[in-house]
């Protein structure tokens, strides 16, 4: 048994073992970890498949910034988890049901029998000097630069929909109101008052004006 | 040597677990907005795997634009779920049925 086989079944299996904490266990916080881990597994599986650009990026984008966001969400809202799990024994023969249905029907395609080694032999790996990340960016800025550029329209979307969405606005914010500057009349703000000229009497003592 | 379809099994595994979560989770949000990612990781493995078998690389992009999505869905999702949280103090699918959907 090759290296690469013993390292496929390993992390396969924890892959699967924690999909499927994810979905059983009473803790979501824990829930969440547990999708860490398969995360980082199946970065190693596409490690294996050689495709190391994305395997970095999942681990960053998703380890490093969406689950935190998750781990966030979940430790801030003040939810009763364990009341939102009731009904769990009554739902599980259905959700076992539903996932082997679903599991028979995608198995019946991939089995080994139409996508086995006969029918698509591994191929050789990349020499030494290959580089994944060369070859996606060669693709991604020629033939699919429009598809590249409306991905970060998308982004800027997200971010104002999210930040639009939660932004609830502040009482102790000190803003200028620009509609009102405009509205503004010379007379409501500046009153002129005519008086007579008034005279101090002269008590300075000579000294001060010899020294300017 | 490992086979094509050995990643193609793995991938259906996970995606039949997720699909068993939504259905065990069905009060939870965000169980089932994790149950969504991990339906979407399972994709992504099997793009892969296919981009390296059959030696196209386009499988590799379609993966980079699922991320894309994928994270925008996300932080979408949360927002949402956080101003669901605050005006209505609970998460549970079942009390969000103002809609009468």
């Amino acid at each position: 048994m090759s290296v690469e086989k013993i390292i496929f079944y390993v992390f396969a299996a924890i892959l699967i073992a924690s999909a499927s904490l994810v979905v059983t266990t009473r803790n979501s916080v824990r829930a969440t970890l547990f999708l860490v881990l398969c995360f980082v597994c199946s970065a190693i599986l596409w490690m294996l498949l050689e495709a190391e650009f994305l395997a970095i990026s999942l681990v960053l984008v998703y380890v490093g910034a969406v689950m935190v966001l998750f781990l966030f969400v979940v430790m801030m809202l003040d939810v009763d988890y364990a009341a939102l799990k009731s009904g769990f024994v009554r739902f599980l023969p259905l959700a076992l049901v539903v996932a082997g249905l679903v599991f028979a029907a995608i198995y019946s395609i991939v089995s080994s029998v139409h996508f086995g080694l006969e029918a698509y032999a591994t191929p050789a790996a990349h020499p030494a000097e290959y580089s994944n990340i060369k070859e996606l960016g060669m693709l991604i800025y020629t033939d699919y630069f429009y598809p590249f550029e409306l991905a970060a329209v998308l982004l800027l979307v997200a971010i104002v929909a999210a930040i639009s969405l939660t932004f609830r606005g502040s009482r102790e914010r000190k803003v200028q109101k620009p509609e009102w500057q405009v509205a503004v009349n010379r007379a409501d703000r500046v009153q002129l008052v005519k008086m007579a000229a008034v005279k101090k009497e002269q008590a300075a003592p000579a000294s001060d004006a010899a020294s300017e | 040597m490992i086979a094509l379809s050995d990643y193609l099994v793995v991938s259906a595994i996970l995606f039949a677990i997720a699909v068993a979560g939504l259905v065990l989770n069905r009060k939870n949000v965000i169980i089932l907005l994790m149950c969504v990612e991990l339906m979407l990781l399972a994709v992504n493995t099997n793009f892969i795997a296919f981009s390296r078998y059959l030696g196209d690389t386009a499988g590799q992009i379609f993966v980079f634009f699922i991320l894309t999505v994928a994270a925008a869905e996300a932080a979408i999702g949360l927002a949402i779920l956080v101003v669901l949280f605050r005006n209505r103090n609970t998460i549970n699918v079942e009390e969000l049925d103002h809609l009468k959907g």
